[in-house]
């Protein structure tokens, strides 16, 4: 099985997420050999993810989980709901 | 000692229940950065976030008796926090619009990532990791909803395919087509701000990854 680039993008984020069949998976895996704009599609691609993934790009504002608790203690103690 | 986040999830549950409502705080300890991510990448906003943890967290002590345990507990309790990032974003909505138009899901085609032909044609704006980030949370900010929902869940909660189909209430199939063009999207998106790999110039051609390696330097 031979790809072209664009049959290749298609296949990226089951590439990442390994879930291509074995037979695609060497497919691609050919084509990214000999391919420079479709390796820099999948580590650009790749590299996203890991800053995604990252809990500092995500940050809690400062005092989240106490406020959080202190509302959850008054919810809990006045008794409406739960258990 | 640490309080025992692998104590039995089940056991706690059923201890609340039965009225130790006051274990609900260490029920919930593990997944309180879980559901303000998750309401805070769809709604945009840190206040709106916070008020929508609060709640989504309230809602999931009041209908605790209603999780029966056919999925796991973070997936039951994403799906709260889920529904609660929906309503307020509905209410947000009245007043600004999402910046992009909302592709039709069939049409195929539109999800091709940023092709970098030549490396040199990558601007130098080699911005710093924390810039860099910032320009990540606008990005994932300008997805259309429904592919942000689908990102969230998988890519920054890192929830399985399985389980963020449940959350959202939509097929296995949908979520990996959702995700991969949401990745798409974010990559032609956020291409300019990667940081080119200057030292490879006049040697050839470069190594297979060569083009970002030194991103996270």
């Amino acid at each position: 099985m031979n790809l072209e680039c664009k049959h290749v993008w298609e296949q990226i984020s089951g590439y990442l997420d390994k879930q291509l069949d074995p037979e695609m998976l060497a497919a691609v895996e050919r084509h990214l050999e000999s391919c420079e704009v479709c390796s820099a599609v999948l580590d650009s691609t790749r590299n996203i993810l890991v800053l995604t993934a990252d809990d500092q790009t995500y940050e809690l504002p400062v005092g989240y989980s106490e406020r959080l608790h202190r509302k959850l203690t008054e919810v809990i103690e006045g008794g409406d709901g739960g258990g | 000692m640490k309080p025992a986040v692998a104590t039995n999830e089940a056991a706690l549950i059923a201890r609340i229940v039965a009225g130790e409502n006051e274990l609900f705080h260490e029920l919930i300890r593990p997944y309180e950065r879980l559901v303000y991510v998750t309401i805070f990448a769809i709604v945009k906003n840190e206040t709106e976030a916070e008020d929508g943890a609060q709640e989504a967290m309230i809602s999931a002590y009041r209908n605790l008796k209603s999780f029966r345990g056919e999925a796991k507990f973070s997936t039951w309790l994403v799906t709260i926090a889920m529904n609660e990032a929906r309503k307020r974003l509905r209410k947000a909505k009245t007043k600004a619009e999402d910046s992009l138009d909302e592709p039709a899901e069939e049409r195929e085609g539109d999800y091709t990532p940023a092709v970098l032909t030549d490396w040199r044609e990558i601007p130098l704006a080699a911005l710093e990791r924390k810039e860099l980030k910032e320009k990540l949370r606008e990005a994932v900010g300008r997805l259309p909803e429904k592919y942000r929902e689908v990102f969230v869940l998988r890519d920054i909660e890192e929830l399985n395919q399985e389980e963020t189909a449940a959350a959202l209430g939509i097929n296995v199939t949908l979520v990996k087509v959702r995700l991969h063009r949401a990745r798409m999207m974010l990559q032609k998106m956020l291409v300019p701000y990667l940081k080119s790999e200057a030292p490879l110039l006049g040697q050839g051609k470069p190594a297979r990854g060569g083009f970002f390696r030194g991103w996270f330097q």
